[in-house]
C-alpha cells in the first residue's frame, strides 16, 4: 500500500465518519431496542444450540442445504471477505473497481431456515482501500446490522442475528454516505429464509426444487472519456467522483447478471433436464426489475420473495422492486437453449441481462410442432 | 513495402522540389498490396441455410471455380485508407476505432463497403468491388473454416440440433480474440493473403440464401435475401446490410461477429 492509498483511504474514511454522525444515535436507539426483545430470550438458548459451518460457493451456484429443516434451530456459521477488485463487464474493454463480498458480484447466496441464527464473519483485509459493512434486509435492527459491522481494512466483526421473516433477501454494503456507490459497484447479495417445512403453495403442498441458481441483477454506472471510450482508474477511490456523476444520470452503462455481460452463456450458461424443477433466486439491490424465462413460464413465484404469501402461478413475467430478491420455481418440459432475461430487453440484449438454461431431453409434439417449416408463400 | 517506397520517393521528390504527378491528376491512392488468383478447382462448404426435407442441414461441399481471375487485396482496409474515403467525402467515419490509422477498420456496414468500393472505382476507373463468399473462400485457402456442425437432425427432437449448435457457439467464443491487431500482423495463408480470421469479419456481396433439399437432395427451391449478407472469419454469419456492430439479438443465442470491416477484390481484364 502506497502512501497516496492510506490518504485517500483516510480521506474517505473522514468522509463516511462525517455521513455516519446523524445516523449513530439512530443506530444506537435501535440496538438497544434490539436487545431489549431479543437477548433476554436468547443468551442462554444460543449458546446452547447446535453450530453448524457453511462453506459458501460462487453464483449461479448455491451451496448445500436441506429444503426441509431436520431438527430445531441452529446457529449457522459464514465468513466471508470483502475483496475490492476490478473486474471486466464485457468485451468492449469496460473495467470496473468492484467491492465484492467473498470476490463475486453478486456476493454468494446464504440459505438457513426460519428461526435459525444467522452467524457472520465479515472480514475486510489490509489490501483493501475503502470501510464496508453490511446490511441484511434478513435482519432487525441496527440499520440491518449495518451500524455494528463497520470494518476499515484490516478489521474483521462477528454479527449475529435470528432469521425470523421466511423469505428470499437482498444484503448489501451500506457505509454511511456511500450506500448507492457500494451497492452499484457490486457489494450486494442475497440470502433465503426457508421455512422450516419448506416451501408451500398457496393450498399448503410442498413446493420442492431439484436444484437451484442465484441470479445477481446489477447496474453499473461506468464512465466514459471525451472520446467515448471506457476510462480506467487505479483504485476506488479514484474513480469515485466520475462514477457517481454516471450514477446521477440514472442511466446505467451496463446491466448484468452476475457481474458481467456473458457471464452466464455459452459455457457458463445454467443446464438442467426436462422433468427437473428449478429453483432460480434473483436479486436486484438498487433497481427495479421484470425477469422472464422465453420458451418457459414461472410457475411458482414469490415475485417479492416472501414465503408468507402465497406464490404466484403459471406467470409470464414478474416485477421485481428495487432492493428486492424473487424466487421462481418453473419444472422444464421441453429441451432447448433458454433464454432467461430481464424484460426490459433494451437492458437484456444490449446492456447485458441475459442467461441460457440448457435443457436437455426429449421434445413434446403435444407443446408444440413446426406444422409447416418456413416455405414460399 | 509499397507504401514505404512510395514514401520515401515523395520525400526525394519533395526535397528536390518536383512533383511526382502532373498538377491535373490526384495523387494515387494508399491501397493494399494485391494478390493474384487464378482459377483452379477447390472444394467448397456452400453458403447459405439449408434445410433437407424441412429440417435444418449442413450446407454440401462442392467443387467450385471461380468465374474468372480477380485480384484481392493482401490484407482488410485499413482505418487510414477508409479516412481518405471519409475526406474525399465519399464514406462516413466508421464505426470503430480511428485514432489508429494502422488497424484493419471496423464499425463498417455493408453499405459502408460498397460505398468505399464505389469511391475506388471512380477514382482509379477500375472495378472494385466486394468478393463473393467463394472468392473470399478461395483467397483464405486452408485457412478457411468448415463451418458445418456435423449433426444430423432429429426428425423428433428439433432440440437436438438447437443444443449441438449452442455448444459449437460456446466453443468458438472460448477462443475468441476480440483485440484488433495492424492490418497484415496476424497471419499469412499459402496463398500470401493475410490477417483472415482473427477478430474481425469481412463483408461480401453474398446474400443470404434459403435452400431447400427434398429428401433425396434435390434443390426444391432457393430464395436469397438480399438485405442480409454473408461474413466471414472465424465463422461465417449473416448481416444485416445496415449493422455495423453485430450483436445476437432477440431470442437468437448465437455467437455474433467481434467487428466488422472489408477487404475488396479488382477485377482484371482477360
Amino acid at each position: 500500500m502506497t502512501n497516496l492509498s492510506v490518504s485517500r483511504r483516510t480521506i474517505l474514511a473522514g468522509v463516511a465518519i462525517a455521513g455516519a454522525l446523524s445516523q449513530v444515535r439512530i443506530a444506537a436507539a435501535e440496538t438497544a431496542d434490539a436487545a431489549k426483545v431479543l437477548t433476554p430470550a436468547a443468551a442462554v438458548d444460543v449458546d446452547s444450540l447446535p453450530r453448524v459451518k457453511v462453506d459458501l460457493v460462487d453464483p449461479p451456484f448455491v451451496h448445500a442445504h436441506e429444503q426441509v429443516a431436520t431438527g430445531g434451530p441452529k446457529v449457522v456459521e459464514f465468513e466471508m471477505n470483502i475483496i475490492e477488485k476490478k473486474i471486466a463487464l464485457d468485451d468492449s474493454g469496460a473495467e470496473y473497481w468492484a467491492s465484492t463480498f467473498n470476490g463475486t458480484v453478486p456476493g454468494p447466496l446464504m440459505v438457513v431456515h426460519e428461526g435459525d441464527y444467522v452467524e457472520l464473519t465479515l472480514i475486510n483485509p489490509p489490501t483493501n482501500e475503502l470501510m464496508h459493512n453490511i446490511d441484511f434486509h434478513s435482519a432487525t435492527g441496527a440499520l440491518g446490522g449495518g451500524a455494528l459491522t463497520q470494518v476499515n481494512p484490516g478489521e474483521r466483526c462477528v454479527l449475529r442475528f435470528k432469521a425470523t421473516k421466511p423469505g428470499v433477501f437482498v444484503y448489501h454494503c451500506a457505509p454511511p454516505g456511500m450506500v448507492a456507490w457500494h451497492v452499484v459497484s457490486g457489494m450486494n447479495g442475497a440470502i433465503m429464509v426457508l421455512p422450516r417445512d419448506g416451501l408451500k403453495d398457496r393450498d399448503g403442498k410442498l413446493v420442492s426444487y431439484d436444484k437451484v441458481y442465484y441470479i445477481g441483477e446489477q447496474d453499473f454506472y461506468v464512465p466514459r472519456d471525451e472520446a467515448g471510450s471506457w476510462k480506467t482508474y487505479a483504485s476506488p477511490g479514484e474513480s469515485y467522483e466520475d462514477v457517481v456523476t454516471v450514477m446521477k444520470t440514472l442511466t446505467p452503462t451496463h446491466v448484468v447478471f452476475n457481474g458481467g455481460v456473458g457471464a452466464l452463456t455459452g459455457d457458463k450458461a445454467m443446464t438442467a433436464n426436462v422433468g427437473e424443477t428449478v429453483a432460480f433466486v434473483h436479486s436486484q439491490a438498487n433497481r427495479d426489475t421484470r425477469p422472464h424465462l422465453i420458451g418457459g413460464h414461472g410457475d411458482y413465484v414469490w415475485a417479492t420473495g416472501k414465503f408468507n404469501n402465497p406464490p404466484e402461478t403459471g406467470l409470464e413475467t414478474w416485477l421485481v422492486p428495487g432492493g428486492t430478491a424473487c424466487l421462481m420455481v418453473y419444472t422444464f418440459e421441453q429441451p432447448g437453449i433458454y433464454a432467461y432475461v430481464n424484460h426490459n430487453l433494451i437492458e437484456a440484449f444490449e446492456l447485458g441481462a441475459a442467461a441460457h438454461v440448457v435443457v436437455k431431453g426429449q421434445w413434446n409434439d403435444d407443446l408444440m410442432k413446426q406444422v409447416l417449416a418456413p416455405a414460399a408463400v | 513495402m509499397h507504401a514505404t517506397a512510395f514514401m520515401l520517393a515523395g520525400a526525394v521528390a519533395g526535397a528536390l522540389g518536383l512533383t511526382l504527378w502532373p498538377q491535373d491528376r490526384e495523387p494515387p491512392v494508399d491501397l493494399p498490396r494485391m494478390v493474384r488468383l487464378d482459377p483452379q478447382p477447390f472444394a467448397h462448404r456452400l453458403d447459405g441455410d439449408w434445410r433437407r426435407d424441412g429440417r435444418a442441414t449442413d450446407a454440401p461441399v462442392q467443387t467450385t471455380q471461380l468465374p474468372a481471375p480477380i485480384e484481392i487485396m493482401e490484407t482488410p482496409v485499413s482505418t487510414g485508407q477508409w479516412l481518405d474515403c471519409v475526406a474525399a467525402g465519399a464514406c462516413l467515419p466508421a464505426g470503430g476505432p480511428t485514432d489508429r490509422p494502422n488497424l484493419p477498420v471496423t464499425g463498417i456496414s455493408w453499405l459502408d463497403a460498397v460505398a468505399f468500393a464505389e469511391w475506388l472505382s471512380e477514382r482509379t476507373n477500375q472495378t472494385w468491388r466486394l468478393p463473393s463468399d467463394a472468392e473470399w473462400a478461395f483467397a483464405a485457402a486452408e485457412m478457411f473454416r468448415d463451418d458445418a456442425l456435423g449433426v444430423e437432425a432429429d426428425p423428433d427432437n428439433p432440440a437436438v440440433l438447437w443444443l449441438a449448435e449452442y455448444a459449437a457457439d460456446a466453443a468458438r467464443s472460448r477462443d475468441l480474440d476480440r483485440e484488433l491487431r495492424p492490418v497484415g500482423s496476424l497471419n499469412v495463408n499459402s496463398r500470401g493473403i493475410r490477417d483472415i480470421g482473427g477478430s474481425v469479419w469481412e463483408w461480401t456481396s453474398t446474400c443470404l440464401r434459403r435452400v431447400d433439399l427434398d429428401a433425396a437432395g434435390r434443390i426444391q427451391r432457393q430464395d436469397e435475401t438480399c438485405g442480409i449478407f454473408i461474413v466471414e472469419g472465424l465463422h461465417r454469419a449473416a448481416v444485416a446490410d445496415f449493422v455495423r456492430d453485430p450483436k445476437s439479438g432477440g431470442c437468437s443465442v448465437g455467437v455474433p461477429p467481434a467487428n466488422l470491416g472489408f477487404r475488396l477484390v479488382r477485377e482484371v481484364a482477360g
